[in-house]
């Protein structure tokens, strides 16, 4: 089931690329699917960050991850670049788990 | 995913050893971060081939994260798959605006069209010319392809030698991934890397409504269903918005 699912995403993903690449501009030039276009991955992404941040299993807790979410959006603000923004939520995240047990 | 358009006036003529510079600052960066897809797949539950398949042959980051998230946190592998394919989704955009500017030969596309992803069209729509796009776009490609696979392996392969990668704060990294793609495609777009009329714009209330969305659906719905509830927030808040227009 696993080899089904990255066989689907792969073969998707391959497909909107070289769509992109291949239909004329004034398919996907619409207004409203170029907004929506812009959206869905915003929203997607936002999803995803509270449901990896917050969830565990099918309940919602606040723990170290919260902390070291905070620790990269404080990377962020500061300009960091793509890699230290990634290793300061994972340094703080051990960190907080570390001292609280 | 630093690199941004953000000049104004006529472009200055760029030289080619600069645009070979960004492209591989930004290249090897994100390709090191394969070593935390390869780390975070294997704690999932994805075997070593599993993990390596995705980073060739998907080859888009967030649509990697989002899988092997979803199926570490016990959803079932084709809502997972639905997931990562909304996030796939916006890479036909930037193929659009790519085709364009790079005006790829017809026997180019298909190989190019891997490696149409959020860091290469970054890197590739910020030069001034043609020329410096197409190198932007092939040095960024052909360095964050290499690298990003090799440290999937490694993360993979050194998985089992870490242990329990939430030990080590690994399981911080995915939405680290994410806030910071959120933040690129926050900054970039119509503002033209400002935040200042950030208000004026849809982005940040269907963040929000997405997280909100995503997390009171969380205790109800079966695992993997929650992000594609989240998703609804795009075309909500489009129709909230038109509907506001067209009252005033």
């Amino acid at each position: 089931m696993i080899w089904a699912a990255i066989a689907l995403v792969a073969a998707g993903c391959y497909a909107v690329k070289l769509l992109g690449l291949s239909v004329p501009a004034a398919v996907l030039e619409r207004p409203m699917v170029r907004r929506l276009a812009a959206l869905v991955p915003i929203a997607t992404l936002a999803g995803l960050i509270a449901l990896q941040t917050f969830g565990e299993g099918r309940t919602l807790v606040v723990d170290a991850r919260a902390a070291g979410l905070a620790a990269a959006a404080a990377a962020l603000l500061l300009r960091a670049p793509f890699l230290v923004v990634v290793a300061a939520a994972v340094v703080v995240t051990a960190a907080v788990r570390a001292l609280t047990g | 995913m630093t690199a941004s358009p953000t000049q104004t006036g006529p472009p200055p003529p760029k030289p080619r050893a600069a645009v070979v510079r960004d492209a591989l600052g930004v290249g090897i960066t994100v390709g090191l971060s394969g070593f935390v897809f390869g780390v975070t797949s294997s704690g999932a539950g994805l075997s070593v081939a599993q993990t390596c398949a995705l980073s060739l042959l998907v080859f888009t980051g967030a649509s990697q994260f989002a899988l092997v998230g979803a199926i570490g946190a016990g959803g079932a592998p084709f809502a997972a798959a639905a997931g990562a394919l909304f996030l796939g989704a916006r890479n036909a955009f930037y193929g659009l605006r790519l085709s364009q500017l790079l005006a790829l030969p017809a026997a180019l596309r298909p190989l190019a069209a891997q490696w149409v992803i959020d860091e290469t069209s970054a890197v590739a729509l910020a030069q001034p010319d043609r020329a410096a796009a197409r190198l932007g776009f092939t040095v960024t490609g052909v360095s964050l392809y290499l690298g990003w696979n090799v440290t999937t392996l490694l993360g993979a392969l050194g998985a089992s030698a870490l242990g329990d990668p939430s030990a080590w704060g690994l399981d911080a990294a995915g939405p680290a991934v994410f806030l910071a793609l959120l933040a690129s495609m926050m900054r970039g777009g119509n503002s033209r890397g400002s935040w200042r009329r950030i208000r004026e714009r849809p982005e940040p209330v269907t963040a929000l409504a997405a997280a909100v969305l995503a997390l009171a659906s969380l205790p109800f719905l079966p695992a993997g269903v929650p992000i594609l509830v989240a998703a609804l927030a795009a075309p909500a808040v489009l129709v909230v918005n038109r509907r506001r227009r067209d009252l005033s």
